[in-house]
């Protein structure tokens, strides 16, 4: 009879962490900020199909870095919680942290018992009427939910991007200079990304139903200037 | 409520109905028949083709038996953005059916990240009202009109159905409920290929005004409490709801038509 090697739970924890995080740093990263005119997502993606940023709800947008397949997977149950939620109660009861809270509880679930944690890291963002009332939820491979305010950055180099971000970012923001900034930020300064390198949308402030409106094509590059 | 997942093999993809069905939210088939209790019936609804699209209408009255049971329903609604229904039959049944519709456009537009073609909007609808047929037989009856602006081919263009579900693509107007053979006589008349929307929403107004003259479960306007027809128009720029002020003049408009005249209306 052979006896499994005794590895401390330290051990295959950061193990596991470690493998996670190897597999978000090689994808390319994403920001979200919350401006006057709304929450503006904008992701490096040199793909025209597989999306990065998608709608989720009313006011609810959904982004994601990482396995392709993984957030993909998880974009999707995140549409269908919310529309079942909505159908069995109102559309008014569908909320950016409760879906937020459930992700985290599919991703620290998976993170500890399965094979293989999830590569990914997600954002669930939701506008409100006034820019104090936007929320922000960073959701990281092991489960941890961050609240954040203002900004947030998704994916490799995440920390130098949220630096150069951070020196610049205004809430007051129009659209097209939050944009230019988040460009720019995720560019850094050897490099510039044109209009197909990115993947832009925005959660509109002032709108009808659905605030989720993509940025694309002659408008995108009008904006980037 | 938990997170909804699947596994590849069980995966409802992006159908809205089968993600009831193995959440377990459908509602029940009725098994009573509809004949011993007097339920809310919604009555008469246009949909004309005209050149920027297709103009839709319905009236505000619900009868139950031979009562009023609602002078202000509502039984024209967008379906999405591009895309209206129109309903007549049982109420509730009905208005379920189209809040199931809508989700299932929303829902699939959002998951797949592209929305349904219009033919593809109007199987969908047949399907919702074939699978009504069990409930039709006990008298829940839904029967919509299905109109939409197709993108692909830029021109309105509009269904009709039966209770099995058939779905009935009509060139010049539709009209569904317990007033169609009058408001269908009245737009036959006046129909004309490629006519302007205002001139086809004048048609649908007058129709539902000679309508509710004749068929006791159509509502005419209501000039006392405000209360006038839905009217619609979906072209290259969605679904517009005409406003009621609008509809109002229309109405006021063709009354004193009548008045100059004697009031013909016999």
């Amino acid at each position: 009879m052979t006896m499994p090697f005794y590895v401390a739970p330290e051990q295959l924890m950061k193990d596991r962490a470690d493998f996670a995080r190897k597999g978000i740093a090689r994808g390319r990263a994403l920001t979200a900020l919350s401006v006057r005119d709304g929450i503006l997502i904008c992701a490096e993606n040199r793909s025209n199909t597989l999306r990065k940023v998608s709608e989720i709800y009313d006011r609810i947008a959904f982004a994601g870095v990482g396995r392709y397949n993984e957030f993909d997977q998880l974009r999707i149950a995140g549409v269908r919680h919310a529309d079942l939620k909505g159908y069995t109660y109102s559309r008014d009861d569908v909320d950016a942290r409760s879906l937020a809270n459930q992700y985290a509880q599919v991703l620290g679930q998976t993170f500890t018992h399965e094979m293989k944690p999830m590569e990914v890291e997600i954002l669930v963002a939701e506008v409100s009427t006034e820019p104090d009332g936007d929320q922000m939820f960073h959701v990281l491979y092991d489960g941890t939910v961050n609240d954040e305010s203002g900004y947030t950055v998704l994916g490799g180099e995440a920390d130098s991007i949220a630096e150069r971000l951070g020196q610049t970012y205004d809430r007051d923001w129009e659209v097209g200079d939050a944009v230019q900034a988040a460009a720019a930020a995720l560019s850094g300064d050897e490099r510039t990304l044109e209009a197909d390198d990115l993947e832009v949308a925005i959660l509109v402030r002032e709108t009808g139903r659905r605030a989720f409106q993509r940025i694309e094509g002659d408008e995108l590059a009008g904006l980037l200037g | 409520m938990t997170l909804p997942l699947f596994e590849a093999g069980g995966d409802p993809g992006p159908n809205f109905a089968e993600l009831l069905r193995s959440t377990g939210l459908v509602p029940p088939v009725p098994d009573v028949p509809a004949a011993d209790t007097a339920i809310a019936h919604a009555t008469t609804v246009v949909a004309i083709r005209c050149l920027q699209g297709v103009v839709m209408a319905g009236d505000r009255r619900a009868t139950a038996g031979h009562l009023i049971s609602h002078r202000t329903i509502e039984k024209v609604f967008p379906a999405d953005h591009y895309s209206g229904v129109a309903i007549a039959g049982a109420a509730g049944p009905a208005m379920e059916m189209v809040r199931l519709f809508q989700l299932q456009l929303e829902h699939y537009e959002k998951v797949e990240g592209k929305a349904l073609s219009l033919d593809g909007k109007a199987n969908q609808l047949g399907m919702m009202v074939r699978n009504n047929l069990p409930a039709a037989m006990q008298g829940f009856a839904v029967v919509p009109l299905f109109a939409g602006y197709d993108t692909n081919r830029e021109v309105g263009r509009l269904f009709q159905y039966d209770v099995t579900g058939g779905r009935y693509e009509e060139r010049e107007y539709a009209v569904g409920g317990s007033g169609s053979l009058h408001a269908g006589t009245v737009i036959k008349l006046g129909y004309q290929p490629d006519a302007d929307a205002d001139e086809m929403i004048d048609l649908a107004v007058s129709a539902l005004f000679r309508t509710a003259e004749e068929d006791s479960a159509t509502g005419g306007p209501d000039l006392v409490r405000g209360i006038y027809p839905v009217v619609a128009v979906i072209g290259a720029d969605g679904f517009q709801r005409v406003a009621d002020a609008d509809v109002e003049a229309r109405f006021r408009a063709l009354l004193a038509s009548l008045e100059n005249r004697g009031g013909d209306s016999q």
